[in-house]
């Protein structure tokens, strides 16, 4: 029984974990590449929800929703670059901070707006529903398996692309010295949009995955796009390897925290009190388990210099 | 002989395969200037910056005052008596001339943690201030923003600031970097007659100014002190003509 | 001192922040005291910040923290004290509290100590990871508030009476409009001679150029640290009286939306302007009210115009009005 529930738990902790990795990738490329810190990209992770709520909503079918998610994503990620974005990239993070937080007023109240206040709901296809049977015994949804192999084959298509392609090596190049590839004739402009519509697919992707699962709402973005922040700053700033360390790490500490630390409470406390005293403790647990990490490596898991 | 102010004993440090200091040992002693020269990337940076405390060596030590101050930051180097001046004017933008010298002041007095009185009307830190800009001649420009000031004149207010701490020794990174020439003699004047109030640790490209400043030329080439010794006897090194002018003399 | 433009502004708003209740006491709109009142605390919030952002560049994304500590520093000790249970036994029996003096010391020892916490680990870093980071620990508060069911969790902690502050009847709203306005006067008046003071010079000189302020034997850190101790502690005193306003105290005031409101305030009015904040929430209280009553999506127009003056006014109001800021001295 319990080493059945530790086994589920470590599936849903790796699949908080590749989500919050599709979401900090992003994050961490455009910062890595423009120097740009995005509060509005929980945005994009809502309007990806939204996109494959609507669209499965009118066709039925659940792989044109995520298809639809990726495109008003990267759609919605490349109007923000060209109107806003690059206009920021010479600016201080101030400035980046303020305008990305407009851009997250106008968007979620834009939605409200267009789609009312009532979450939508985007259910998880028939081929996809019910569990399946694992080795070991253990029941697991299928659609949540589903999610963690999906979140997987896309971090793996990410090292390739970066490690092996035009643009993986142009984006690279760009992290080191923006200048210099700018000089050797990459159209820069082209590749910041492109990078930022990148990041914005994967969230928006990110955010249909989840709101089958969750329900789709304003807002819904924002408390994934702090746990990406924490992420971020566990795994070091502009680091991909770091953003998927950390997003398991954190994906990890959070989904055993929330499950197991109620019940260790138990072990010295009365239940009533163990279990508010743990899940208080463990609504903190990522935070401590970030502060921790700052103490020995201020700049992240595998940053460079700050 | 004269007192020992600054002591570096073995300095080495290694950025990966780089080595950029390579056991180097030098003195500065009361009353002297020391003039450090050397190619560009011969490891003057990285030497100034371990000296100054913002780089750890990997091995060796700096004695300040006769105080191994190898563990200690740039704060406490600071208040031990080590004035610096930077290669790039390290300077707040957006302060008066007279804002810098008067934090300069306020540095050396180390009491920042008052939080009512208006401190450009505290009257110990205005001498000091005022005075320190009489010397560079920076008087007229009290009130003029720093963002403001030429180059040149940015230069004497490093040198200002330096100065309104009443340090033990000053460690100068470049102070005439990009000054024209009618500059260079003026500033070189001043800290002529500068080290007999503190002694001087002078990274210089000036050649004009080292030669007719320094008391000894200290000559850095790959992390490494090939040469120390008067302006004389320097340029008669064979190390050293053979470091700035190739082969040709080698012959 | 010649009077400037901006100070003539300053004095202006200031008085215009008086004037308008004083009105609306003589035509009996309690409506408009009472936002005149939150926009007074609103500013003193954006005071608060304004010292980490303005004066010290720090730009925290986590004050809600220290906002939403002032309120429950108000919430629990007036319910424990409007419920006769004693908030602790021992070392002396304490039973809560309902008088404001007590409440705010609370809640300015509570905060500033939770930012010397946060910030003594957050100013380990700088740049975009100190944005996270304090955005980060202001999250942490907000969930660990939702799952604090003893002082209400998600739904809040309310009160049933306005706490007492002595010789005042602080439920007549124009008494504690006084009150408010008083104190917001009282913080900009230290925070303008904090500006001026040799701390600030020297918080302000590590904002320009950190090597310098090192160089001359001082140290960025403790001088950004005291800052932000400070900066919370004045933003925690906002959040007490501002839960006091409402009578209630919830996570939401712990949210990151409300630290990014707190930081629009601080810009709309102008980053690094004394008297920044009272302009900003004085306009946002306004929009809020004016576009409100238009439309119940006016947080887009607030995007747009925030957006606009981001892009193109940085100075904000007061920099578009008053030109650019003189070097101060």
């Amino acid at each position: 029984m319990t080493y059945i529930l530790v086994l589920e738990q470590i599936l849903n902790g790796l699949q908080l974990g590749v989500m919050l990795f599709l979401m900090a990738a992003g994050l961490t490329l455009v910062f890595g590449v423009m120097g740009l810190i995005n509060l509005a990209h929980g945005a994009l992770y809502m309007v990806g929800a939204f996109a494959a709520a609507a669209v499965a909503g009118w066709t039925g079918s659940f792989l044109l929703a995520l298809m639809a998610s990726l495109a008003a994503a990267a759609a919605a990620g490349a109007l923000m670059e060209l109107v806003v974005i690059r206009r920021l990239y010479r600016r201080d993070h101030l400035d980046q901070v303020l305008a990305t937080f407009a851009l997250i007023l106008i968007f979620s109240e834009g939605t409200r707006w267009l789609f009312g206040s009532f979450p939508l709901f985007l259910d998880v296809p028939s081929y996809l529903s019910g569990p399946v049977s694992l080795p070991g015994g253990i029941e697991y949804p299928l659609y949540r398996l589903t999610i963690i192999l999906i979140g997987l084959a896309i971090a793996v298509g990410l090292f390739l692309l970066i490690a092996r392609t035009r643009i993986g090596i142009q984006i690279r190049a760009g992290e080191a010295d923006r200048e210099m590839i700018a000089a050797l004739g990459v159209d820069i402009s082209r590749l910041y949009t492109l990078v930022f519509a990148l990041g914005a697919a994967l969230a928006g992707l990110a955010g249909a995955l989840v709101g089958a699962i969750q329900s789709v709402q304003v807002g819904m973005g924002e408390p994934v796009l702090i746990l990406a922040f924490v992420v971020i700053v566990i795994g070091g700033i502009g680091s991909i390897k770091g953003a998927l360390a950390g997003a398991l790490l954190v994906g990890m500490t959070d989904t055993l925290g929330g499950v197991f630390l109620p019940r260790l409470f138990t072990l010295f406390m009365e239940p009533a009190s163990a279990a508010s005293a743990g899940a208080s403790l463990a609504s903190m647990l990522i935070y401590i388990l970030m502060a921790a990490i700052l103490l020995v490596r201020p700049s992240g898991l595998y940053g460079g210099s700050t | 002989m004269a007192e020992v102010v600054l002591k570096t004993h073995g300095l080495s440090k290694s950025f990966g395969a780089l080595q950029a200091s390579r056991d180097v040992s030098l003195d500065l002693r009361a009353g002297e200037i020391h003039a450090l020269i050397g190619p560009n990337g011969a490891g003057k940076s990285t030497l100034i910056k371990q000296i100054a405390g913002n780089l750890v060596p990997d091995s060796g030590t700096v004695e300040l005052l006769g105080r191994d101050v190898t563990a200690l930051d740039t704060v406490a180097r600071a208040r031990m008596g080590l004035g610096r001046t930077f290669q790039i004017s390290a300077l707040a933008m957006e302060y008066t001339v007279l804002q810098n010298a008067v934090l300069g002041a306020l540095g050396g007095r180390g009491s920042p943690f008052r939080f009512f009185r208006n401190v450009m009307k505290d009257p110990d830190l205005l001498e000091t201030a005022h005075g320190a800009l009489d010397r560079l001649g920076l008087a007229e420009d009290a009130d003029r923003r720093t963002a403001d000031l030429s180059h040149g004149q940015r230069r004497q207010l490093e040198v200002a600031v330096a100065l309104t701490l009443e340090p033990k020794l000053f460690l100068m990174d470049e102070p005439m970097a990009g000054l024209e020439s009618a500059g260079s003699r003026a500033l070189t004047g001043f800290l002529d007659g500068l080290r007999q109030e503190a002694p001087i640790l002078l990274v210089e490209h000036d050649m004009d100014a080292v030669f007719a400043l320094a008391d000894r030329i200290s000559v850095l080439v790959y992390g490494q002190i090939i040469a120390t010794g008067t302006a004389d006897e320097i340029r008669a090194n064979a190390e050293v003509r053979r470091a700035y002018l190739g082969e040709e003399d080698a012959a | 001192m010649i009077p400037t433009r901006e100070s003539f502004l300053n004095w202006a708003m200031i008085a215009a922040l008086l004037i308008v209740p004083l009105a609306a006491w003589s035509l009996d709109e309690p409506f408009i005291i009472t936002l005149a009142t939150k926009a007074a605390i609103l500013a003193l919030a954006g005071v608060g910040l304004n010292i980490a952002l303005g004066l010290g560049g720090l730009i925290s994304l986590g004050h809600a923290a220290f906002f939403g500590i002032g309120g429950y520093a108000m919430g629990i000790l007036a319910a424990h004290a409007q419920n006769y249970e004693p908030l602790f036994e021992w070392p002396f029996l304490f039973e809560g509290s309902n008088q404001m003096p007590l409440i705010w010391l609370v809640a300015i020892v509570c905060s500033a100590c939770a930012a010397l916490v946060i910030g003594a680990l957050s100013l380990r870093t700088s740049g975009v990871y100190f944005i996270m980071i304090t955005l980060a620990f202001g999250q942490m508060l907000y969930y660990f508030a939702i799952s604090w069911s003893a002082y209400g969790g998600e739904d809040g902690l309310s009160i049933w009476v306005r706490n007492d502050f002595p010789g005042l009847n602080t439920l007549d709203p124009i008494q504690f409009f006084a009150i408010a306005y008083v104190i917001l006067c009282l913080a900009l008046f230290f925070a303008a001679r904090l500006a001026r003071a040799p701390f600030g010079l020297a918080l302000a000189a590590a904002r320009q150029n950190a090597d310098r302020v090192e160089a001359v034997g001082l140290t960025p850190f403790t001088l950004r640290l005291t800052a932000f101790v400070i900066s919370g502690a004045i933003t925690g005193l906002a959040g007490a009286l501002f839960a006091d306003l409402n009578r209630f105290v919830s996570p939401t005031m712990l949210s990151w939306h409300t630290s990014g409101e707190i930081m629009i305030f601080v810009i709309l009015g102008g980053v690094g302007r004394l008297y920044g904040p009272v302009v900003g929430a004085a306009l946002y209280i306004l929009l809020e009210h004016l576009l409100g009553g238009i439309s119940d999506y006016w947080q887009i127009f607030l995007g747009v115009l925030l957006l606009l003056i981001v892009l193109f006014a940085r100075g904000g109001l007061i920099g578009a009005l008053a030109g650019r800021e003189k070097a101060h001295g």
